[in-house]
């Protein structure tokens, strides 16, 4: 079937499986290997993207629930200006350590900030707790996505 | 802390540089195994066993290979014509590639299909038939060495019970006469459950074999990519040179990724066959119900006390869980692991161990899930152990680990079991650690909730690892010796490269071994590119696991970067015309001695290196060195966990966890807290909520991420870190490792602290995870 998928600006339209996995679609046909597969039961999130805006669990919906909508992937985060906040917090917080959460947990928060621009410790982890991460504990993402917030705030209210 | 010695933008040692790793990972651009597409890639899936124990009557095949996209479907008969249906295991024993006989576990490989597409792969394995015919699971390892138990292996020569092995260590007799000569023996009987590393990648493989070549280059999640290599050739009879193994960015390890798995083997076998790569990456259930778990250790500690809260001696009686197949990934020589830290962070004389291992119809694994082999287990049986002797003689659990710490002046300290620890300086860690939860505070507090019937409680661990295998007098993997290595080269224009044996799984090597470099060097680590994980374009080595990637080849890159300084004066010296012992380097500039305005730099040494030597000096600055550890390395930690208990439902939050690491000299403190956070919550998993289980026919609980619990940020406690510094005097650079530390010790600092809660109702013992409806079990048999 035919799906028309905009995908971090791009229009992507293909002829896809039905069952098409909307994970698989931007990974293997639009061929973004920056969202990841961690496990078969949407439980760790490290293959969220956000689809018109919202964050959601791309090996949960098909590629045929998401057209027509406008995805961003990781890839997409980083604007012309430079990286997102948050990707540029991820940095200087430490805030990851493999790196295979990391893309899920980024556009959480930056979904987050987007609707939260001060988010407390608890609503960061409320935030991201559909998203594992085995390495860093957790500490330092909450750090890095309240540290984007900060910055975001800082810079909005200086303009 | 010592204070760096490199200005912040040469960024030597005690550092926080920001990671180098990270502009890729952020941006989506990292290189995963999933990530690596070949041209004309064919995908295998793996059809799995879904009983515990039968016999293979019969495969058919036919409707899976008429399927449009199947080009093979892969079974062990057609191993077996290969010489592949089995292979060998770290710990000398063999495990089915594909099962031939009968299957001895569920999730155990039974086919493979090899398809165009991976949804094709994975449709076809509904089409195969398996004819099994049932046979008795055996669930647990007590059952499976009972007279008469079904004999799970009885493919195996000369074995007639399911003993997987029996190990036995210490002094009985001395051990005996300590026990003669206590006033009270304290005993604790306790499960250290099996356990998944479950890192958030799962393994994977892609086998890309050129059958006119011969060249076989591999793509694997692999921790330890050179002994992988030659592993291959040993097993797979490919010669050494045409064998490439590549570890590409990987999603955590912790351990899972150590073993050489069926599914790597029936791969690169269909790949050779067919003439083209072949990728295989497991499903999550796959990888939590086949590859890699982690303890499932029965413990029986008894130690020897004084009415004065003396410890004489300890006695340890274990029973292991091996699963189908001893694969037990750790050093050759050592059958259980480095248990012999069991004796811990105490002054004692003497202790014996005493331990079997069993073969249930489990899946094989055995791995060091985030912690050198089997520490975790020893040192939460002594830290458990401490604290009921404790209560047993009647001292504050803190004053019991005083009055019997090796003492700093001890070092080194050669233990009951014949360990020899490096160095360290136990109670400043514990007062330190003590001070900074406010202990004395927090007991009055304790007691006041008590009255109030609130249950508060402390729990305390002082733990020592043993780290960083190994000397190779004593460490070898498969008749590998555990040494490792680094190779680097210092360009022309000052800028280096260096390539190491081991290999991250996030840890953050890229950064910190050129730190190494630029300590020495002084050439900003920014300018250190660090290559790992090809072994066709780094240096031969053991790999990452073990805590064992500072301690061996951290070392190897101190050393390396060492012999490079030592020429490097020598070019300085002619450059600036004067005696090579009059050179000094610092933060790279090379002065005369007494002359510190004639200088030159780390960079116009390195140009000289090409274009102006002294006479009789060859070209380049480059070397290899391989460094074998005249020791381990014994990191350790005092760490305190407050919780709160509530009586009614056995739920406890944690409120307090201060964590004191001492892992010797911090490469790059930022990097060293961010493997304590991670560590510690794996810790906190373990007591609180991670385990697999099985139900009496053998059916794995636990085989996805709604059964299997693994914390989220919500669940996962706050933590507060303290560190002291006593640097190993073997080490060049005087680290010791600091990746596993945490999930090491934590664990019994959260259940201590759970049973502090309720000791005073004579609880002394609650197998993790400690679960609410244990706590609130043990509560209501103790009142």
């Amino acid at each position: 079937m035919e799906v028309n998928i905009t995908i971090n600006g791009s229009e992507h339209a293909s002829d896809v499986e039905p069952r098409t996995l909307l994970v698989d679609h931007i990974r293997r046909t639009v061929g973004l290997t920056g969202t990841h597969v961690g496990c078969d039961t949407t439980s760790c999130g490290a293959c969220t993207v956000l689809m018109d805006g919202k964050p959601v669990k791309a090996c949960t919906v098909l590629a045929a629930q998401a057209d027509g909508s406008e995805v961003t992937t990781v890839e997409g985060l980083k604007g012309a200006d430079g990286l997102h906040p948050v990707q540029q917090a991820f940095t200087d917080d430490h805030g990851l350590q493999c790196g295979f959460c990391t893309p899920g947990m980024m556009l959480v928060g930056a979904s987050l900030i987007a609707e939260n621009p001060d988010p407390s410790d608890d609503d960061v982890r409320w935030a991201i707790s559909g998203n594992l991460c085995r390495c860093t504990g957790y500490i330092n993402i909450v750090k890095a996505i309240r540290t984007a917030a900060a910055r975001v705030a800082e810079s909005s209210n200086g303009s | 802390m010592a204070a760096p010695t490199t200005p912040a933008e040469i960024g030597g040692i005690g550092h926080s540089v920001q990671r180098k790793e990270d502009a890729r990972l952020i941006e989506g651009q990292g290189n995963f195994l999933d990530d690596i597409d070949l041209p004309s890639t064919l995908h295998m899936a793996i059809l799995r066993s879904p009983l515990a124990h039968a016999r293979i009557n019969g495969i058919d095949s036919e409707a899976a290979m008429a399927l449009d996209g199947v080009l093979a479907v892969v079974t062990g008969d057609l191993m077996d014509q290969h010489g592949l249906a089995w292979m060998p295991t770290l710990s000398g024993d063999t495990q089915a590639v594909l099962a031939t006989d009968k299957v001895r576990y569920q999730g155990q490989e039974v086919a493979a299909v090899i398809a165009t597409d991976p949804y094709i792969a994975t449709d076809a394995l509904e089409l195969i038939e398996v004819d099994y015919e049932d046979l008795p699971p055996i669930t647990t390892p007590q059952q499976s060495l009972e007279e008469g138990a079904a004999l799970i292996r009885d493919e195996k020569e000369g074995q007639t019970d399911n003993l997987a092995y029996t190990w036995e260590t210490g002094d009985k007799g001395a051990t005996e006469e300590a026990f003669a000569q206590a006033d009270r023996v304290v005993t604790l009987e306790t499960h250290y459950p099996r356990s998944h590393p479950a890192p958030l990648e799962t393994c994977g493989i892609v086998a890309d074999v050129n059958s006119v070549t011969g060249q076989a280059t591999i793509y694997m999640t692999s921790q330890a990519p050179h002994a992988h290599r030659t592993l291959f050739a040993m097993v797979a009879g490919l010669p050494e040179q045409n064998i490439r193994i590549v570890s590409p960015d990987i999603g955590g390890g912790f351990g899972n990724k150590v073993p050489i798995y069926p599914g790597y083997v029936v791969a690169t076998a269909a790949s050779l066959l067919i003439g083209q790569p072949v990728k295989w990456v497991e499903s999550r259930t796959e990888n939590l119900i086949s590859t890699g778990f982690a303890r499932d250790y029965y413990m029986k500690g008894e130690l020897a006390v004084t009415d004065e809260g003396r410890i004489l001696g300890l006695r340890v009686n274990m029973l292991s869980d091996q699963g189908a197949f001893y694969s037990d990934a750790q050093p050759t020589q050592f059958r259980a692991g480095l248990f012999h830290v069991v004796t811990g962070s105490y002054d004692f004389p003497a202790a014996h161990i005493d331990c079997k291992g069993a073969f249930t119809n489990k899946a094989p694994g055995g791995v060091a899930y985030r912690c050198s082999f089997r520490i975790t287990e020893a040192s939460y049986l002594i830290e458990r152990l401490v604290q009921n002797a404790a209560y047993e003689v009647g001292i504050d659990p803190a004053e019991m680990r005083l009055r019997n710490f090796i003492q700093p002046e001890q070092f080194p300290y050669e233990t009951a079991t014949g360990f020899v620890y490096d160095s360290g300086d136990y109670p400043t860690a514990l007062r330190t650690a003590l001070d900074e939860v406010g202990y004395e505070d927090l007991r009055r507090e304790q007691a006041e909730a008590r009255a109030e019937g609130r249950l508060i409680g402390i729990g305390i661990a002082h733990f020592t690892e043993a780290v960083g295998a190994g000397p190779s007098r004593t460490y070898d993997i498969a008749g590998l010796k555990m040494i490792d290595s680094a190779e680097l080269r210092v360009h022309p224009t000052g800028k280096a490269i260096l390539k190491l044996g081991v290999k991250t799984q996030g840890q953050g090597h890229e950064t910190t071994f050129a730190q190494i470099v630029a300590e020495v060097l002084g050439i900003p680590a920014i300018d250190i590119k660090v290559e790992h994980g090809d072994t066709d374009h780094t240096p031969y080595g053991l790999g990452t696991y073990a805590s064992r990637s500072t301690p061996v080849g951290g070392a190897a890159t101190a050393v390396v970067a060492r012999k490079l300084a030592d020429k490097s004066k020598k070019i300085a010296a002619h450059l600036l015309e004067a005696a090579d012992e009059d050179i000094e380097l610092a933060s790279g500039v090379f002065s005369v001695a007494g002359s510190p305005d004639r200088s030159v730099t780390i960079q116009d040494v390195a140009l000289a290196a090409y274009t102006n030597l002294p006479e009789g000096m060859e070209y380049g600055l480059e070397d290899v060195t391989y460094y074998d550890p005249p020791n381990l390395t014994y990191p350790y930690g005092s760490y305190i966990v407050v919780v709160e208990v509530d009586p009614d439902t056995g739920v406890w939050q944690v409120q307090r966890m201060v964590a004191l690491d001492d892992c010797g000299v911090r490469i790059n403190p930022m990097i060293v807290e961010g493997q304590i956070c991670g560590g510690l919550t794996e810790g906190f998993a373990m007591s609180a909520m991670q385990w697999i289980t099985f139900d009496e026919d053998g059916n794995c609980i636990g085989a996805n991420f709604m059964d299997y619990l693994v914390p989220t940020a919500w669940e996962t406690p706050k933590f507060e870190l303290l560190a002291t510094e006593v640097p190993s005097p073997h080490h060049p650079i005087g680290a010791k490792g600091v990746g596993e530390s945490a999930t090491v010790g934590s664990p019994a600092a959260f259940v201590n602290a759970v049973i502090d809660a309720v000791a005073h109702l004579g609880v002394r013992n609650i197998d993790m995870p400690v679960l609410p409806d244990r706590v609130w079990a043990a509560i209501d048999e103790a009142s």
